[in-house]
């Protein structure tokens, strides 16, 4: 191996690393998944796939102006976001593009207590929250 | 009666009601309160205490899961940090109006034709700092 390959494979590694194990993100999917297992009997994990379902999806019963996720953050996760009435710039929302995505517990409430509003017209489940917090995080 | 005094009675009447001119707002101070900074600077820029009346912002700030359409609420406690600040340094202005575009100082600043507001970097009347570049500093005058 070359020598700046070389530095570039170890350099990927250590970053592959760190997006595996974020304490922060990891503890906030352990308290979804105990809020989901209390919720529902016999509940199975998390799913990557219900997670984009739900990010993807087009929805009804939340402002008409922004009946999916992809609305503001568009259909790519790793792009940047756009406000759909004030046109402001929003972080991409997926990890891989910003990696503190879903470490501060008190600033992904706040959003999903809006945002769930805004696209489902309801609160979102435990089970919800933490489907596309999987989705996202291997994004 | 003197038309002096009539001038005096009628200007009286018009600061009892709030009634604000455009270049009262030519230079605000700006935004110091990190809180505010942060949670109302996420989806347009931080708008400053001065641009609006005490009332109308107290009714923004209990109105957060219905904001001009859209669900911006904040946790209890931060939001009434946000409003003490905002009511604490407000202006003047018509205190039955929410928007600042709405004041009747803003609108006679900035008759444009509707063309104007369909533009792309536009977008909004919210969005301030589109044409003021230092609107973030609260200095609407460079223009
Ligand atoms: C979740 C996004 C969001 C957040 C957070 C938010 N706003 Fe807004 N705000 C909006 C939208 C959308 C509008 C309407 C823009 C339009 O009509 O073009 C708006 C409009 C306003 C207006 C009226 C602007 C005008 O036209 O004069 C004021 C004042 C305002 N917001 C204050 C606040 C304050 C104070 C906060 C913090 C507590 C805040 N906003 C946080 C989305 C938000
Ligand atoms: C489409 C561009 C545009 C937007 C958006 C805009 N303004 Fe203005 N504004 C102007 C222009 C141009 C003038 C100057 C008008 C003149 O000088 O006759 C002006 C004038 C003003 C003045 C008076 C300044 C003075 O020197 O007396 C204030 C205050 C002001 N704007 C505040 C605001 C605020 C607050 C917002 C957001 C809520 C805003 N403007 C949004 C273009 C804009």
């Amino acid at each position: 191996m070359t020598r700046p390959a070389l530095i570039l494979a170890l350099v990927a590694s250590v970053a592959g690393a760190a997006a595996a194990a974020e304490p922060a993100r990891d503890k906030l999917l352990e308290s979804y998944r105990q809020e989901a297992s209390r919720a529902t009997p016999g509940f199975a994990g998390f799913s990557a796939a219900r997670g984009e379902a739900l990010y993807s999806g087009t929805h009804r019963g939340g402002n008409p102006a922004t009946p999916s996720c992809t609305t503001c953050h568009t259909a790519d996760p790793t792009a940047t976001g756009k406000h759909q009435k004030t046109g402001r710039a929003i972080e991409p929302i997926a990890v891989s593009a910003n990696p503190t995505r879903f470490t501060d517990p008190g600033e992904v409430e706040k959003h999903f207590a809006r945002d769930c509003k805004n696209v489902l017209g309801r609160d979102c489940t435990a089970e919800e929250k933490g489907d596309f917090i999987t989705f996202l995080s291997g994004r | 009666m003197s038309a002096f005094r009539w001038a005096g009675i009628a200007l009286s009447v018009a600061l009892a009601a709030g009634v604000a001119a455009a270049d009262e707002f030519e230079r605000v101070t700006p935004v110091r309160h990190a809180a505010t900074q942060k949670e109302c600077g996420e989806c347009h820029m931080a708008f400053q205490p001065a641009l609006l009346p005490a009332e109308s912002w107290s009714r923004i700030m209990t109105g957060l899961s219905d904001h001009f359409g859209e669900d911006a609420s904040l946790p209890e406690a931060l939001a009434s940090e946000i409003r003490d600040y905002l009511v604490a340094n407000a202006g003047r202005g018509d205190p039955t109006v929410l928007r600042i575009s709405d004041q009747s100082w803003w609108q006679r600043e900035h008759r444009f034709s509707p063309s104007v507001w369909r533009q792309k970097e536009v977008g909004s009347k919210a969005n301030c700092d589109a044409c003021h570049r230092h609107a973030g500093q609260g200095l609407y005058d460079d223009d």
